[in-house]
């Protein structure tokens, strides 16, 4: 019976190495792939000129680069108010009955696919741009919106944890004192939340820079860097799926380099919100 | 001058009630829209016939057939993977740097974005293995995504267990795989097919990974080396070549119906299963 309990020991240990591994293959091929094209172009001549014409031999992802930090950066202005907001009111001001039926409902944003949140941009939001505000309508605007729509679920849940993780006796303190809700909220809730809702928008953001289809239908893929939030732009996401199925060659090496550039983004941001949640 | 902080207070809330009710609108359009131009067109005829004319005339079936058998290969290489990795982390150890390790691993893991998965499954499973795009490339590489999603609930859902459980079966001479396998698992089951009900969902929806992986043959699949063309990609297509409005807005419904009913379910499952046990 002991042999059996090692033994059963021993293969859930391998079984729960499965997701490290699989982090660890991924980073190791999509490295080996992309590596070798960034030692050709070099580094610096990759990720600061923006000139790419993979057919003439020109690999410059700078403004894609750009372009991905405009579009996260705008959906963020979109989404972390409008996602903490709805956490705030979720955890503190709804009674229990509205928040059984409210939360639920706003955790299926996070189902709706991507695409359908592309193709709804591409029909409502973009005509809508293109009328009132003028350039195409595919756009970084167009893209920040969707993005931020997107983004809502990660910020709203994680900072409801955040929120009610503070213990109420800090809440009665407070109120204790004569301060109101909404002061409580401010001066004592949201300042001990704060590590988590700084998670939670890190986290929000990990989604915008690695989202693709979304942006690829609305944001318009233009190869160049944006004068207004008007123009339409190429992010590294959309960069690697518009071209990736007919690259071959050093051009697919440089998609694989985009995938690189983008997959030390996101472990970048990876890394901080666990060390933020550690701290705690 | 100051506000009166009962006045501030109230413009407050009003704000942030109006901020909750707009997200809510945008979940509320979104349904509505897809729900009132989609549902018209499906037809029992538009689920049972192949698509003619690169999707803009017939039906979705083949598309139907081959999301099916992605979703389904990529639950069944991941369940037994992350319902083990939970059965680790929370029956066979305590918190050290080995289960930080492999806690940090999911975590990330659930960070990468779908386009990395998607170029790291067309290097490995599509060029290195030869496996081609093809199912098999494509719900190997759904499996690596859904992984995270089927470890965090099942360890949730096993953590919801009682200690007393696993006491009594030790008192009463149960070894621990036992225990595990007739009391604790059963117990959990609720939270465990959560995990796999979310993963299915998240599966139907996914596009980037596919794309690269299982290809876009508009062929009903026979096997696992056949490509094949999952709803999402066909909605894709359809959308973005302008194909066919009708087509795409059908194709789209019967997608997010099905998604936001599985994971209505996976969420009331949860809610019950947590409130059994606190």
């Amino acid at each position: 019976m002991r042999g059996q309990g090692k033994f059963v020991e021993r293969v859930l240990f391998l079984l729960a190495l499965s997701a490290i591994s699989s982090l660890i293959l991924i980073t190791v091929f999509i490295f080996m792939e992309g590596l070798p094209l960034i030692l050709h172009t070099g580094l610096k001549d990759f990720i600061l000129s923006s000139h790419w014409a993979p057919t003439k031999g020109y690999f410059g992802i700078f403004a894609m680069i750009i372009s991905s930090l405009l579009v996260t950066l705008g959906a963020m202005v979109m989404g972390v108010p409008l996602g903490l907001a709805c956490a705030i009111v979720l955890a503190e001001f709804s009674p229990e009955r509205v928040k059984s039926w409210l939360k639920p409902a706003l955790e299926l944003l996070a189902g709706i696919p991507s695409v359908v949140y592309g193709f709804l941009g591409v029909i409502w939001l973009v005509p809508l741009i293109r009328n009132y505000l003028g350039g195409p309508g595919l756009s970084l605007l167009a893209g920040s919106v969707i993005l931020g729509i997107m983004i809502l679920p990660t910020v709203i849940s994680i900072s409801i944890d955040a929120l009610s993780a503070v213990p109420d006796l800090y809440r009665d303190g407070s109120i204790a004192l004569g301060a109101t809700q909404w002061q409580t909220v401010r001066r004592v809730v949201l300042p001990a939340a704060s590590s988590g809702i700084i998670t939670a928008i890190i986290l929000g953001m990990g989604r915008a820079v690695g989202e693709t289809m979304a942006v690829i239908m609305v944001a318009g893929n233009a190869l160049k860097l944006p004068a207004s939030i008007l123009d339409p732009v190429r992010t590294l996401t959309s960069n690697i799926a518009l071209e990736l199925g007919y690259a071959a060659g050093r051009h697919r090496e440089a998609l694989f380099a985009t995938g690189i550039v983008l997959f030390v983004i996101i472990m970048i941001l990876n890394l901080s919100a666990t060390l933020i949640t550690r701290r705690r | 001058m100051r506000l009166d902080p009962r006045l501030s207070q109230r413009l407050v809330k009003t704000l942030l009630w109006a901020m909750t009710g707009f997200t809510l609108l945008i979940l509320i359009f979104i349904i509505v829209d897809i729900s009132v131009k989609g549902l018209p067109q499906v037809t029992p005829s538009f689920l049972s016939q192949e698509p003619q004319d690169m999707g803009r005339a017939g039906g979705i079936f083949s598309t139907i057939v081959a999301t099916a058998y992605l979703t389904l290969l990529a639950i069944l290489l991941a369940s037994p993977l992350g319902v083990g990795t939970a059965i680790y982390l929370t029956e066979y150890t305590r918190e050290g740097p080995a289960t930080r390790i492999i806690r940090f691993g999911a975590e990330c893991l659930a960070g990468v974005p779908s386009i990395i998965l998607g170029l790291f499954g067309f290097v490995l499973f599509v060029m290195k293995l030869g496996l081609g795009w093809s199912i098999l490339s494509g719900g190997l590489t759904l499996a690596i995504m859904v992984l995270p999603i089927i470890i965090r609930t099942s360890e949730e859902a096993i953590k919801a267990v009682p200690q007393e459980y696993r006491q009594v079966c030790v008192s009463l001479g149960m070894t621990k795989w036992q225990t595990i396998t007739r009391i604790v698992l059963p117990s959990a089951l609720p939270g465990i097919t959560t995990g796999i009900m979310l993963s299915v969902g998240r599966s139907l929806g996914e596009t980037a990974v596919l794309l690269f992986t299982a290809g876009a043959a508009l062929r009903t699949p026979t096997t696992l080396f056949d490509s094949g063309r999952t709803m999402a990609v066909h909605f894709y297509i359809l959308a973005r070549e302008g194909l066919s409005m009708p087509n795409a807005y059908g194709t789209a419904a019967i997608l997010m119906v099905s998604i936001l009913l599985i994971n209505l379910t996976a969420y009331t499952l949860m809610q019950r299963l947590m409130k059994r046990y606190s």
